[in-house]
């Protein structure tokens, strides 16, 4: 019988009601006092020397009231990337300063030069285009495809880096000769050249900011479309602008979508406050959807060859890969940790593989800077694996299913350490495997096959296994990654004298659902309704602290901060039941809402409880204090790690190469589930974004620089007519053993694991057709990718 | 100049320019801000309202070519009481929404196709719905939503 509240429960969402009336207050909906509106001026090539800007045009225009250039912020401090990698020969990354607007030099189509204010928007906009008319940019070759740029010395991103190379980076560096020699001596060895494509996140609120300054005491506000508020603040109070950090609030209010896009610190973000403060005005930007295109942090961008030596049964014996990534002109914030930590330490996927090497050179281009995307680095890394092991299998005419079972790491073996250093603690790979088998009926698919040879399409089934690593945390781990920054999470709970909870949380939700599932465990856990308790989140000036919302690590991290300060708000009720009730602490029980004497029929509800935390009339108050607030702060031991098996079926029209996903199943392990409606959800998004990586996504700059794909009429987004119903299961659980919640995270799982079950698909599909000599076919797989392949 | 139009069934006019849309009229002149823009080509579909009871996407009309329309917008669709209206009602029973900025458009198309197919098929939603774009659901639950609001088995279609 499903639950109709508390953990487990499919709650509806609270917050739906507000969306679905119009009523929900996204940043681009508030209307101030006195607003100024702000265009951006943006570079239109790739790569050029700014020469000269004359504002005097701009300046004179109706309703202009400041004008700002890269001059203005030259003094001030740079963007910084959070995670320092170390090349393979000790030496630290290149880290270019990334200016607030550029100054001395653009380095890609959009890149913000200067910044018109003015009264209004249509003002603003047409003295942008003034400004831009009187600019001088003297352009310089543009610097676009990645080995070119590495080869070329004479053209430069960044002046001061002759290879315009971040960092050449080897994992495991000890594992390298190991590796080496187990591939030249393996009986087999199956090589795949494959590129991740770059996707354009497109959460489809734009990025937007307003920033405002007090006089009268010198605070700054930041009202912004961020995931994470906390680190914006942090990055421009301590690097950028120099603002104390108790001097600057940051607001995220109902943010329309992150996808990691809006984890970062962007420049946008500093000229509102600066402007605000000059103007004494609120200034507010809100980006045009070609602005995102061109200046919006982009995803993936890997080109990579993987080599993986095996037995002539299929038993793995090494995986060797060698990557360039494309990090773009500038480092934004995670940069550089998504081609390697969040990439590299999962090229063992759920294998017993013994060997593993990793090499990734990221490579500076004039394109817009490159970052985490839904997934980050694990869906680089699953897409090599699965396509690779896929290749294997029809070269040594293995069953991919088989071949996956027979070198699944099994369940006696957790915890496991797999060569790339990632302590696995639990997992159950043959069942996720044989649920996916089982609900996306792989028995049924030769009549299937032929149903649709009967129509003249090419049916294919196509397999993929993946696992990553998520509740994005640990400090002690990413700390000796290279993160310059800890990651773990925190919680205020706040009982109010009337019994009412108001929890303050550092996660953010931009969809995710936090306002309804965290009420859930609080109820949950204090024997409450759900709808006495509120969360708080978005807010620098509310909340403790947090780290955001990215890296399915809401739960694993907030979730649980919030049931670490749920534990000392039971055993400070205890103490003042203990009080109330003329009993012993220790005698005091707490369980369905009630304090209570062991062995007696004493009690005390929790809303008594409560009043008298601030009624405190006759409290010992040199053991027990007024109130009923706690905080907690946690930081969790390990990441978590769920798993899946994703089976996708495709129909291929051989005259026009039309791909069809017929049905995509995917079944999961997410460890314990909080609330399932909005699970499902998670699920059908990532893979819903998975398969619009494989067949239609593809973010294309030209010879020069230029951005083809600029807009949705160019830029292939899914519809609903390009997906089918999904399949959907997570009932195979393995709890993650180090946060009590058990959770492991559920919200990249779809983006990750989708892409190699429809590239697999479609390659199954041609095969089946004859057309035996495609091997692979580059993302997106597109219609006539797919022709030129059978008839290439 | 000035337009008079009829919004949520009130009377309102208001100064604009030439150049203003009915999107930044909607917005900024009459604080109806449920109403998103999410692109400038006319592809989301975030800003889809109703004119004269048709779907129409407001950042492609010009206010001034209203001149006594009547126009309905998400902030017109609850029920009198304030409670959800029936296709709203859909989309949070089944979970259509996540981040909730398609989420307006989505409810005004998907109100438009019921208006004139009361009992789409899954085929003729998806074709339907091709000019609203969501980036959250993989249109899974969105599809469903309309078929239960349609008075169709969502579930029992979705599992087929």
């Amino acid at each position: 019988m499903p639950k109709d509240s508390g953990i487990g429960a499919s709650t509806k969402r609270r917050e739906d009601v507000r969306f679905l009336s119009g009523k929900g207050v996204y940043t681009d909906d508030l209307n101030l006092r006195g607003q100024t509106y702000a265009v951006m001026v943006r570079s239109s090539v790739a790569h050029g020397k700014i020469v000269s800007i004359d504002t005097t045009a701009a300046e004179g225009m109706p309703g202009v009231v400041a004008v700002f250039t890269g001059e203005d912020f030259k003094d001030v401090g740079g963007n910084p990337a959070g995670w320092l990698i170390n090349s393979r020969n000790g030496e630290p990354m290149r880290e270019p300063k990334r200016p607030v607007l550029a100054h001395g030099k653009v380095r890609h189509v959009g890149d913000a030069y200067a910044a018109v204010i003015a009264e209004t928007y249509q003002q603003a906009k047409d003295a942008a285009e003034q400004l831009a008319a009187d600019t001088e940019i003297e352009e310089l070759p543009a610097i676009v495809d990645m080995a070119a740029a590495l080869a070329d010395s004479s053209n430069r991103v960044h002046d001061e880096i002759p290879d315009n190379q971040c960092f050449d980076w080897g994992w495991i560096e000890d594992n390298r000769a190991a590796v080496d020699a187990a591939i030249k001596n393996a009986p087999h060895v199956t090589t795949l050249e494959l590129v991740n494509n770059r996707l354009v996140p497109n959460a489809m609120e734009p990025r937007a900011s307003i920033g405002e300054y007090f006089p009268g005491t010198g605070d700054y506000k930041l009202t912004t479309t961020s995931q994470n508020p906390h680190l914006t603040r942090l990055l421009i109070a301590a690097f950028v602008m120099g603002i104390p950090e108790n001097k600057l609030t940051v607001v995220a209010p109902d943010v329309g979508g992150g996808f990691g896009s809006k984890i970062y610190h962007y420049g946008e973000e500093a000229v509102v406050l600066a402007a605000a403060k000059k103007l004494g005005r609120p200034v507010r930007w809100t980006a045009e959807r070609s602005e995102s295109f061109l200046s919006d942090a982009h995803g993936r961008d890997h080109v990579t060859k993987i080599e993986l030596a095996s037995d002539l049964e299929g038993n793995f014996i090494a995986f060797r890969t060698e990557t360039l990534a494309n990090v773009g002109a500038y480092l934004s914030n995670f940069s550089t940790a998504t081609p390697t930590f969040l990439h590299g330490t999962l090229m063992a996927g759920p294998y017993k593989v013994p060997n593993v090497y990793v090499n990734v050179k990221t490579v500076f281009t004039n394109t817009a800077p490159v970052d985490a995307y839904r997934g980050a680095g694990r869906p680089e890394a699953t897409y090599s694996l699965e396509r690779v092991i896929d290749k294997m299998c029809r070269e040594l005419n293995l069953d991919p299913f088989e071949v996956r079972r027979k070198n699944f790491i099994t369940t006696d073996m957790f915890p496991y350490t797999t060569p790339v250093g990632l302590p696995y603690d639990t997992g159950d790979y043959h069942a996720t495997l044989d649920k996916a088998m089982e609900i996306g009926d792989v028995a049924g698919f030769a009549s299937r096959r032929a149903a649709s040879a009967a129509k003249g399409k090419l049916r294919g089934m196509g397999l993929s296994t993946w696992i990553e690593a998520c509740g994005i945390a640990p400090s002690h781990l990413v700390g000796v990654l290279g993160s310059r920054v800890g990651l773990y999470d925190a919680a205020t709970v706040r009982v109010n004298a009337t019994g009412n909870i108001s929890v303050m949380v550092g996660a953010h939700s931009h969809g995710q659902g936090h306002e309804t599932v965290f009420p859930q465990i609080v109820a949950e856990k204090l024997g409450v309704p759900e709808s006495s308790v509120e969360i708080v989140h978005g807010d620098t000036s509310k909340i403790p602290f947090g780290m955001g919302s990215y890296g399915s690590r809401s739960l694993a991290v907030c979730g649980v901060a919030v049931t670490k300060a749920i534990d000392k708000i039971v055993a400070k009720g205890k103490k003042i039941a203990a009080h109330m009730l003329e009993a012993s602490e220790e005698d005091i029980s707490f369980a369905d809402g009630k304090f209570s004497v062991a062995g007696t029929d004493k009690a005390k509800s929790f809303g008594e409880i409560a009043f008298s935390a601030y009624v405190p009339h006759n409290y010992p108050l040199e053991t027990l204090e007024p109130g009923l607030e706690e905080t907690a702060f946690y930081d969790p031991g390990n990441f978590t790690y769920p798993a899946g098996a994703y089976i996708c079926e495709v129909e291929v029209d051989p005259e026009t190469g039309k791909v069809e996903v017929c049905s995509f199943t995917c079944a999961d392990d997410f460890g314990n589930v909080m609330n399932p409606m909005i699970v499902d959800g998670q699920v059908h998004g990532g893979v819903g974004q998975g398969i619009g990586q494989a067949l239609l996504e593809n973010t294309s700059y030209d010879e020069n620089g230029q951005l083809l794909t600029g807009s949705y009429m160019d830029y292939a987004m899914p519809r609903a007519s390009d997906v089918p119903f999904y399949k959907v299961d997570y009932s195979c659980q393995t709890p993650c053993t180090h946060n009590p919640l058990g959770v492991k995270g559920c919200g990249e799982a779809g983006a990750i694991g989708s892409p190699p079950a429809v590239v697999n698909a479609v390659i199954d599909a041609l095969h089946s057709g004859g057309h035996t000599h495609v091997k692979h076919i580059d993302m997106p797989v597109s219609p006539s990718r797919v022709w030129s392949a059978i008839n290439g | 100049m000035k337009v008079s139009i009829t919004v949520n069934g009130k009377a309102v006019s208001g100064e604009i320019e030439g150049r203003t849309l009915l999107v930044q009229f909607l917005r900024e002149g009459l604080g109806l801000t449920g109403t998103h823009v999410g692109c400038d080509t006319s592809q989301c579909g975030a800003c889809v309202v109703h004119v004269n009871g048709k779907a129409v996407k407001s950042c492609t009309a010009f206010a001034a070519d209203l001149e006594g329309a009547k126009i309905t917008t998400i902030e017109g669709m609850n029920n009198a009481d304030g409670s959800l209206g029936t296709v709203q009602q859909a989309f949070q029973d089944h979970h259509g929404l996540q981040c909730g900025f398609c989420t307006p458009g989505m409810v005004m198309s998907s109100a438009a196709l019921l208006a004139e197919n009361p009992k789409p098929s899954e085929d003729e939603i998806r074709h339907y719905l091709e000019g609203n774009i969501c980036r959250c659901t993989g249109y899974h639950n969105i599809v469903k939503a309309v078929l239960a609001a349609s008075g169709q088995d969502a579930d029992q279609i979705a599992a087929e």
